[in-house]
């Protein structure tokens, strides 16, 4: 793969570009060829979740949930019984709120085998506004005791995570979205659930991201790099649970640490980060997220910046990071 | 045991566990315990294939069921443990800290008999219909049975699964009703009627049959006809008629001993009403 921070920006621009819920289609399709055991489910968004192939492939095991998300839960619950694999796919504001209570007591209560898909996280679904654009999944996921909480970043590390998901055994939250995004990982690297990937390595400030944020981030370090300040970035893909042993080693050797995500602040990734440093490393911290407000219609970029979630944005919170360590005002 | 007791003198033992179980914890829900112990008796004794001394998660080569209405734990608990499932004597920690018999039923604590939790209604005909077509992708040729409360149909998700099984053809499946006319606030027919129950398992493409919930000879009829009813492409709903509080005169037919407990003197007077040859846990 490239190196991201060096590497001229033609070559940067030439990256292909897919959409994470391709990667989550292909690898279910696979899955599928792999274990005869995984079944799926979906509640009338095959197209947009991609699972075409899946039930192309296995006419018997896909069941069309139609537009009754509560009740797909449940019955992927009911397949575990009997050692089905069952994957749901929905929006992910679908794949939550609407379903919480049948998720904590048939699923994760019940310490069900249940893989949730989700796709069209965050803001950038775009068009379609604030009331698909769900900014608190996250946080409802990861306080689900026996649950998993993933977010993947490009095509790649979406279809291997599903490989991973499939294997894994016990409820999986699984994060994704709808945009054309870099491919910045490479097909053979294996997707490991609760170990962060370092993206780059560096001495002034860790950045911590997942999703669609590892690509803005990559493109804040480079901005940084211009002005000398040199950044470990951290893809913690896995947001419960949480690779502590490689938060505690970047920010022991940074100093100060900033979170990024395409969630609301309160729930998200940041809050795990400062947990864990308040219990064992404290570290100064900057929150690049949603701060406490809905989203609206807008392109996926256009949301992303308004919301203070671009690569400036980023950057200026990485300075700020880095100022508040030296004892110089923010 | 020398000899098998007779179906009904389990049914009487069940229910004086229920009242004992509900007194002992000063809470729980004796009513529709009551009221659904005849039924499960004889899903338990006499209608379902089960292993209950190799007991499973997966249950696979088994009939399953699935309580719905997890607050009527009471009845399900006695029942699996004179079934064989666990010590009758863990009965005695029913709601009790570090018991595996939890208010509402739950897998944590690795109760042997139990496959999901319930408690929050409207969620085991989900449930339910997807182990019934785990079964069928499994290529095993066994039933799947569920118990709802009749309040309970009051949720949506119910209808949600109503037309899933349709739909889907879950043809394995077996649902009945408690269709003792009761819920919390008061009678279903003030609180949110249901009107034409029947009617709307029909429209939702079931096969729908009624029957007593207190007749063993009718409930024996009812799963004869359930079973001949299914693999036929269609699920089938058994609408039961109970009495909430059945066995017990003053708690009979009023939803006021939906979730309350008797006190030391209406224990010794339901203990009086229900005499059977088995022993006490």
């Amino acid at each position: 793969m490239l190196d991201f921070l060096t590497a001229p920006q033609s070559e940067l621009d030439a990256l292909d570009r897919k959409d994470t819920r391709s990667g989550f289609g292909q690898g279910l399709l696979e899955v599928g060829h792999a274990q005869n055991n995984v079944v799926a489910l979906c509640a009338d968004l095959t197209g947009s979740l991609k699972m075409n192939a899946f039930r192309d492939a296995f006419p018997n095991r896909f069941k069309q949930a139609g537009i009754a998300e509560a009740n797909m839960i449940g019955v992927a619950a009911g397949m575990t019984i009997g050692g089905l694999v069952p994957f749901t796919g929905t929006f992910a504001n679908f794949s939550t709120g609407r379903v919480y209570d049948q998720i904590r007591q048939s699923v994760a209560y019940s310490e069900k085998n249940v893989k949730i898909c989700a796709s069209h996280c965050g803001l950038t679904l775009g068009e379609d506004g604030a009331t698909h654009q769900i900014l608190e999944d996250v946080g409802m996921m990861k306080m689900l005791p026996n649950m998993t909480v993933i977010h993947t970043c490009d095509y790649e590390q979406t279809r291997n995570a599903t490989h991973a998901v499939a294997a894994h055994h016990g409820p999986v939250y699984f994060r994704f979205g709808r945009p054309k995004v870099p491919v910045i990982t490479a097909a053979d690297e294996p997707f490991v659930i609760g170990k962060a990937r370092r993206v780059m390595t560096g001495s002034d400030v860790t950045l911590v991201t997942n999703g669609h944020i590892v690509w803005n981030s990559i493109l804040a370090a480079r901005e940084l790099a211009s002005d000398g300040i040199s950044v470990d970035l951290i893809d913690m893909h896995t947001i419960k649970p949480l690779d502590e042993a490689a938060l505690i080693e970047s920010v022991s050797r940074t100093g100060c640490v900033v979170s990024a995500e395409e969630h609301q602040r309160f729930g998200g990734l940041g809050e795990s980060v400062a947990a864990c440093l308040a219990a064992h490393q404290p570290t100064p911290q900057r929150f690049v997220a949603v701060e406490d407000s809905f989203g609206e219609s807008g392109t996926p970029a256009q949301l992303l910046e308004k919301y203070g979630l671009g690569p400036s944005a980023i950057a200026k919170a990485c300075r700020e990071a880095i100022a508040v360590k030296q004892g110089l005002p923010a | 045991m020398s000899s098998s007791p007779s179906l009904s003198d389990v049914c009487t033992q069940v229910r004086r566990d229920i009242v004992r179980m509900v007194h002992g914890a000063s809470s729980g829900h004796p009513g529709g315990s009551l009221g659904c112990t005849d039924f499960l008796v004889k899903l338990y004794f006499e209608e379902m294939t089960i292993d209950p001394a190799n007991w499973s998660m997966d249950g696979r080569g088994e009939d399953l069921f699935f309580l719905s209405n997890g607050h009527i734990s009471p009845v399900w608990y006695s029942v699996l443990s004179r079934r064989g499932y666990f010590p009758v004597e863990e009965l005695a920690t029913f709601r009790k800290l570090n018991s595996r018999l939890q208010g509402h039923p739950a897998t944590e604590e690795g109760l042997p008999g139990i496959r999901v939790a319930s408690g929050s209604l409207g969620q085991g005909l989900s449930v339910a219909c997807g182990a019934a077509q785990a079964k069928k992708l499994n290529g095993e040729d066994r039933w799947v049975y569920s118990l709802h409360g009749d309040g309970e149909l009051q949720e949506g998700q119910i209808w949600e699964a109503a037309l899933y099984a349709s739909h889907h053809k879950v043809d394995n499946l077996i649902s009945f009703v408690d269709w003792n006319g009761q819920q919390i606030d008061g009678s279903v027919e003030d609180v949110m009627s249901l009107g034409d129950l029947g009617a709307k398992w029909a429209a939702f493409g079931w096969t729908v049959l009624e029957c007593s919930g207190h007749d063993l000879t009718d409930l024996d009829r009812a799963f004869q006809k359930a079973r001949a009813a299914g693999g036929q492409g269609k699920p089938v709903v058994v609408l039961m008629r109970t009495d909430m509080g059945r066995g017990v005169d003053f708690m009979e037919g009023t939803h006021k001993w939906h979730g309350v407990a008797p006190n030391d003197d209406q224990l010794a007077s339901a203990l009086e009403q229900l005499t059977s040859p088995l022993a006490d846990y």
